[in-house]
């Protein structure tokens, strides 16, 4: 239930958080950069950012799935209910992956093996982990199927991945996320594959399972329809930085940073006739060479000198409302009121 | 019932027949075996694509929509001749290339390119992304290396990636930068037809309309014509000039787009298209009850009818065939009556 989560005690806790790639030419690529969220229990948080912003490599390192030796987590700290996932073993990690943390990869394909059946991938980590019975986890696979909306589950738990639509390898990999109930469900993209009408219907199954079980939800999507329809808080990323978090309400009508303001604005929409859509000017800066002040300031429409010296710090504004853009900057001194964008609210 | 408006009235009955058709398909089917029981023995079929026909004219996009495991990118594959139809014909550019061998297509390959719909294993991880995006020109332009290397980097400049990207590898990339490099890799030989598989599912919004921009301005520049294969509608409506909605392997609905967001016919499109959420998500709930019947066992008579608010007596015993209904819209569905060619 929406409301009640800010009692919630804090079930993950990434604090200082930082992962960098060593490139071949000996370039440092700073995927995540500095990056602190807490996530609570029954609550559904969405990571959304332009493409490239370093969202998929934040949620590879809550799961420890850096690939090595070249990428790695040189700094931080992510804790699961206060246990400090980095100072795991990789025996002891591999049974929070699955377990108590579910993930849905970006590439659903990389969670499943071609030559095993959809059938035995379901069912093999319910008989590891849950201890079932070879029969009773097939019956509950053919189960979970039916959940995730696929036709003809007991056919589809026969097949191998490559027999299946690209939105069906996505909806049998929700399923295994899923199928431990644990206490995390980290979804990297978990619906862009899917219609409407299926979406709103994972999205529903995952809300339920999630308030069922008091566990919580982070949603990486660059989908702001399905924030609004699924989240409770949302998090703006850009360049390897968290720009903006506040609540899914708060944000939609409040956007501060610039970033998310002409994110909101690009968004197609089918009720209206529009020529051409709505687009941020310029591209995101490779990771390997960000600007010195703040990352968005080569493409921002406000950026003024001091933009460009220090990165601005994530300060809270108001409400839960945090953001990172020196236009917010400390009520009392007001160095830009002249700035229109502060006075869109 | 009818489907005029004023600003479809002015567009003669036949406007389409006079464009030059550049893709042709006639009754094309694809049924896939399904194999079971210990002896692997087949038991039964999945008919992916079921008895489509439909034309693709010369730089145009046609965007094609359903609901997942409808047979959209079946239908993407069997026309680039990715696999062998079970029965139907496809005529590209005038030529029926239903029978081609994989050697006697070769030559058509350049003017042929797919978008894939997974970004990750559709690239060759061992492969730079400078030689991916060239290797089409290797096989098929007469350039020169120079000429080449000129169209890599202005190509991935369009995509919104830098010029270094080149030197790099498909897995040092994100989901959304795999995505604009198969794209760049489809578009650098220029080719006649261009089927997009979801092509812009992983982008962002801001980056999303970069793209569609671009796809947009090259089809403009080069004469491309575009097969656009989304579960999107916004994303379609903005992209194509004509729509078709496919349901269980067959074509429910196919429209200019103006006529089939006005006034979609087929209880399908109509339910498809009320599910689209606003930008508040505050979307009706217009449900399609249950989930989409399984292509190995069709339901009799339309195919949509178990899941359809209007279906009728007639609706379970006989399928209906896809009529005319004037202006170039085309509907599967007992409801409408075919438009009188004659008047
Ligand atoms: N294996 C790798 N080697 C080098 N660089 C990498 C690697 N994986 C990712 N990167 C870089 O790290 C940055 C962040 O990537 P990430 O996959 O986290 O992006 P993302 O926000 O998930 O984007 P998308 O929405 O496109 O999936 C990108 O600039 C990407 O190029
Ligand atoms: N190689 C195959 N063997 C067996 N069945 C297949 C094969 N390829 C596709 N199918 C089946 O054909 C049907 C249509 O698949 P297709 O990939 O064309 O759907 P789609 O409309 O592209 O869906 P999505 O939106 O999920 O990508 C599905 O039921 C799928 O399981
Ligand atoms: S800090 Fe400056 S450049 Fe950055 S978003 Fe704010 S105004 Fe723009
Ligand atoms: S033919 Fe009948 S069941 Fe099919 S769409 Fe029309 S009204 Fe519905
Ligand atoms: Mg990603
Ligand atoms: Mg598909």
């Amino acid at each position: 239930m929406r409301g009640v989560y800010m009692k919630n005690e804090p079930l993950l806790e990434v604090n200082g958080l930082k992962t960098y790639i060593t490139l071949e030419n000996k370039k440092q690529a700073k995927a995540v950069d500095g990056v602190d969220f807490v996530i609570h229990k029954g609550e559904t948080t969405a990571l959304v950012g332009e493409s490239g912003s370093g969202k998929s490599m934040t949620s590879m390192s809550i799961m420890r799935l850096i690939p090595e030796p070249s990428g790695k987590i040189v700094e931080g700290s992510i804790k699961l209910e206060g246990k400090e996932l980095l100072k795991l073993s990789e025996k002891q990690m591999e049974k929070v992956r699955g377990n108590e943390i579910g993930m849905i990869f970006q590439d659903p394909h990389s969670s499943l093996n071609p030559v095993f059946t959809i059938g035995m991938q379901i069912a093999e980590p319910l008989r590891k982990h849950k201890k079932m019975k070879k029969k009773e986890a097939y019956k509950k696979a053919v189960e979970l199927l039916v959940m995730a909306g696929l036709p003809n589950a007991d056919q589809i738990v026969k097949m191998y991945p490559h027999q299946l639509s690209g939105g069906m390898v996505q909806r049998v990999v929700i399923a295994i996320a899923m199928s431990c109930d644990p206490k995390l469900i980290i979804a990297d993209e978990p619906t862009t594959a899917l219609d409407v009408t299926i979406q709103s219907q994972i999205l529903g199954l995952m809300t339920e399972l999630k308030d069922q079980t008091n566990s919580a939800v982070l949603m990486i999507t660059h989908d702001i329809g399905v924030v609004s329809e699924a989240a409770d808080k949302v998090m703006v990323m850009y360049g390897g930085q968290i720009v903006e978090k506040a609540s899914v309400k708060e944000l939609f009508r409040n956007p501060k940073h610039p970033y998310t303001i002409g994110l909101l604005a690009s968004v197609p929409r089918i009720e209206v006739e529009q020529e051409r859509l709505e687009s941020i000017q310029g591209t995101v800066p490779p990771s390997h060479a960000f600007p010195k002040g703040c990352r968005f300031a080569p493409r921002c429409k406000h950026a003024i000198e001091a933009c460009t010296k220090t990165v601005p710090e994530l300060i809270e504004s108001s409400n839960d409302h945090e953001v990172r853009c020196i236009l917010y900057r400390g009520e009392e001194t007001r160095p830009c009121d002249n700035h229109e964008q502060r006075n869109t609210n | 019932m009818t489907i005029m408006n004023s600003e479809t009235q002015t567009n003669s009955l036949t406007s389409s027949e006079t464009k030059d058709k550049l893709v042709e398909v006639k009754n094309l089917k694809k049924y896939f075996p399904v194999k079971g029981g210990i002896l692997k023995r087949t038991i039964g079929h999945v008919k992916a694509v079921e008895d489509v026909t439909l034309s693709i004219y010369q730089g145009e996009t046609l965007g094609l929509v359903g609901e997942s495991g409808s047979g959209k990118s079946t239908l993407g594959r069997l026309i680039l001749k990715l696999l062998n139809p079970t029965e139907g014909r496809i005529i590209f550019n005038g030529k029926d290339i239903t029978s081609y061998s994989q050697r006697k297509i070769r030559p058509y390959r350049k003017n042929m390119q797919m978008i894939y719909q997974d970004p990750y294993s559709s690239l060759n991880p061992r492969m730079s992304v400078g030689d991916l995006i060239e290797e089409p020109l290797i096989l098929h332009d007469r350039l020169t290396k120079k000429e080449r290397q000129n169209r890599v980097i202005e190509l991935l400049g369009t995509v919104g990636l830098g010029e270094d990207t080149r030197f790099k590898y498909p897995h040092e990339f994100s989901g959304g930068q795999r995505q604009r490099i198969g794209i760049a890799r489809a578009l650098s030989p220029r080719p006649a037809l261009v089927i997009g598989d979801e092509p812009v599912s992983l982008l962002d919004v801001s980056v999303q309309s970069q793209v569609l921009h671009l796809m947009s301005e090259l089809q403009i520049k080069l004469n491309l014509t575009y097969l656009f294969i989304s579960h999107d509608l916004s994303v379609v409506k903005h992209m194509c000039d004509r729509i078709a909605v496919m349901y269980l392997g067959r074509i429910a609905e196919m429209a200019p787009k103006h006529s089939l967001y006005k006034e979609p016919l087929h209880p399908y499109t109509k339910a498809l298209i009320a599910s689209v959420p606003g930008v508040d998500r505050k979307r009706e709930k217009v449900k399609l009850e249950r989930n989409m019947p399984s292509p190995s066992n069709p339901p009799s008579g339309c195919p949509f009818h178990t899941r359809c608010p209007e279906s009728h007596n007639r609706c379970t015993i006989e399928r209906p065939e896809l009529k005319n209904m004037g202006n170039d819209h085309y509907v599967a569905c007992h409801l409408y009556t075919e438009y009188d060619v004659q008047r």
